[in-house]
């Protein structure tokens, strides 16, 4: 075991490289309010934080990272560009005997900035392989971008409530594969819904609805009406074509050295016009880090990395493991989530990308 | 020492233990008057009996506080992380069946499946402003499900009883509790998922991991299970 004077100096040496790269130091408290995480990720927090009640405040948090109230202290004081380092303990419940540390030091390195977002991709990810160079040999690299999966929904041929119940689940892999199995016609829609469309030909829902029982609850006789016409419009839309799904398979599938995976993508593009701008993207992304020098050889690009876990990225995702290792969580884990600084701005959003390393495990690692 | 063997202390499930304990020879009884949480057990040589509420069962057994207890499987599972390493299934008894299921108002015509429940919890969300509730006292058997499952956009409040009436008290939108006949949700309009089947529990004897045997009551626990076997 390292110590903790040990891991508090690493840490420490961590924050002052993102301070020579222009970071600012950011400090928030370690009890937090619980309910803007609540209401971000919902139920599965509960999995992961401790939440506890306060008599006054209410529900109330141990930090389990700080991306949050960084965004919120960012956009409070308004979306000028910066960017910001910090450190300190954050807190993961673990709901099963894991071995992993349910405590530990967090440091991390948030940039917003949105004149230019391959370079600051490039930034984050060459700071931090920079920091780990001397780790270097044991390392697995692996980096994606979410926003080719959502490109590519986006452009399937189908209808926008198709489209919008796919992007929901993109974190979801297992529900994502049920809904476009169900929508190419692989799988057949469940017989209730079946007798439900027929049974509603004839009869209007709200007498279905009554004989079924009374109107109890918030959700109404209109909200059934409303999903039963969504349901309806569901069943006359088309199946989305073969030749699609496969290609958001072959899209899922790829894991190559990143100059190999952007061949593959600007082939994809040719029948799937919709994720140019994404390939693009991921093309000006390379070049930036290749202009600072980063040997992306030593790099896999796996476009099905970060799906499970990472549920506030939305672009640009990567994470740096040790080779062999897979009891050691991860050293470094990041990406892009211009998504979430809208969410949390009310709709006025910043770029913003980052990343956080675990300076204990950089210590067991090097070892 | 003694082998401490921890069973529930009141109602059908307690007779329902002693009758499953007197047709393999072992004779459980209180004693005392019927405040007193007094026992006895025969049959069983160097073993001792205390009867606790079902609810702390788990806990006792994860304390390894007492060798074995009878309680049912669900509260195993939702009140012990990691269970399977803390407890050592010893034998399903056949009695105490629930199931732990999710109910719905009978009146939602258009949800049946869970497929159906994830896309209307995402309406509820964007029409109300907040996450469809689930009324629920099993909050990591319902959530580790619903995960597994790929349900979003839904929370679970906490409800210790009477959880069939959250819904017309509007305090939950639909609930998650346990059945063994259907009969309270069909009372209060509620129906069952065709697919939400969460835990089909019963009640069951357990040992626990947790608790050390000494060489007198490793030799309890192998007469026990002898009876058990025969």
């Amino acid at each position: 075991m390292t110590s903790s004077a040990a891991i508090r100096a690493e840490a420490d040496r961590l924050v002052a490289v993102f301070e020579t790269a222009g970071a600012q130091r950011f400090e928030t408290d370690i009890l937090q309010p619980a309910e803007t995480l609540l209401d971000l990720y919902g139920e599965d927090m509960r999995a992961r934080a401790y939440v506890t009640q306060d008599p006054l405040f209410g529900e109330q948090m141990l930090r389990p990272d700080f991306t949050v109230p960084v965004v919120q202290s960012h956009m409070a004081q308004g979306v000028t560009p910066a960017r910001y380092t910090y450190a300190g303990e954050v807190f993961r419940r673990q709901e099963d005997e894991t071995g992993r540390p349910r405590e530990y030091m967090q440091v991390g390195y948030e940039v917003f900035d949105g004149a230019d977002p391959a370079g600051a991709d490039a930034d984050v990810f060459a700071t931090v392989t920079g920091i780990l160079a001397p780790l270097q040999g044991k390392l697995r690299i692996s980096m994606a971008d979410i926003g080719l999966l959502l490109a590519a929904v986006d452009g399937l041929d189908t209808s926008q409530a198709r489209k919008s119940a796919l992007k929901r689940h993109i974190w979801r892999p297992s529900r994502f594969r049920a809904l476009l199995d169900r929508f190419s016609g692989k799988t057949p829609a469940p017989n209730s819904r079946r007798h439900l469309l027929q049974a509603a030909t004839a009869t209007p829902v709200a007498a279905l609805a009554a004989t079924a029982g009374p109107e109890i609850g918030l959700r109404s006789v209109a909200d059934i009406e409303t999903r039963v016409t969504a349901l309806a419009q569901d069943a006359a839309t088309p199946p989305i074509d073969s030749d699609q799904v496969a290609m958001i398979e072959d899209l899922l599938a790829i894991r190559e050295t990143p100059a190999d995976a952007l061949e593959r993508l600007r082939n994809l593009t040719v029948d799937l016009p919709a994720i140019e701008p994404a390939v693009t993207r991921i093309h000006d992304r390379l070049t930036a880090l290749e202009n600072r020098g980063v040997d992306l050889s030593r790099v896999t690009f796996d476009a099905g990395y970060g799906r499970t876990s990472m549920e506030y990225y939305d672009g640009f995702v990567f994470g740096i493991s040790v080779e062999g290792r897979p009891d050691l969580p991860p050293l470094s884990t990041g990406g892009r989530y211009d998504a979430l600084t809208r969410v949390l701005g009310r709709g006025h959003g910043i770029p913003a990308v980052g990343a956080v390393l675990r300076p204990a495990t950089m210590l067991e690692a090097a070892q | 020492m003694t082998l401490k063997l921890g069973v529930p202390s009141k109602g059908r499930l307690m007779e329902k233990t002693f009758d499953w304990f007197a047709a393999r020879g072992i004779t459980l009884a209180r004693t005392g008057n019927d405040r007193e949480y007094a026992a006895t057990i025969d049959g069983l040589e160097g073993a001792e009996l205390v009867l606790l509420s079902a609810g702390e069962i788990p806990r006792e057994l994860a304390a390894g506080h007492i060798h074995l207890g009878v309680t049912g499987s669900d509260l195993i599972r939702e009140k012990i992380a990691s269970w399977e390493s803390i407890v050592e299934t010893l034998a399903p008894m056949g009695f105490g069946q629930a199931d732990l299921i999710l109910a719905v108002p009978a009146f939602w015509v258009d949800v049946d499946t869970l497929d159906d429940l994830d896309a209307t919890a995402a309406a509820f969300r964007a029409r109300h402003g907040f996450r469809l509730r689930i009324a629920t006292k099993y909050h990591r058997l319902v959530r580790e499900f619903l995960k597994s499952q790929g349900v979003a956009d839904y929370q679970l409040v906490d409800s210790q009883g009477a959880t069939e009436g959250v819904v017309k008290n509007e305090t939950a939108e639909m609930i998650a509790d346990i059945t063994s006949t259907g009969e309270t949700l069909r009372a209060n309009h509620l129906k069952i998922l065709s697919d939400g089947m969460i835990h089909r529990s019963q009640a069951t004897l357990f040992r626990s991991q947790k608790a050390t045997l000494s060489t007198d009551e490793k030799a309890t626990l192998a007469a026990l299970q002898n009876k058990l076997g025969g």
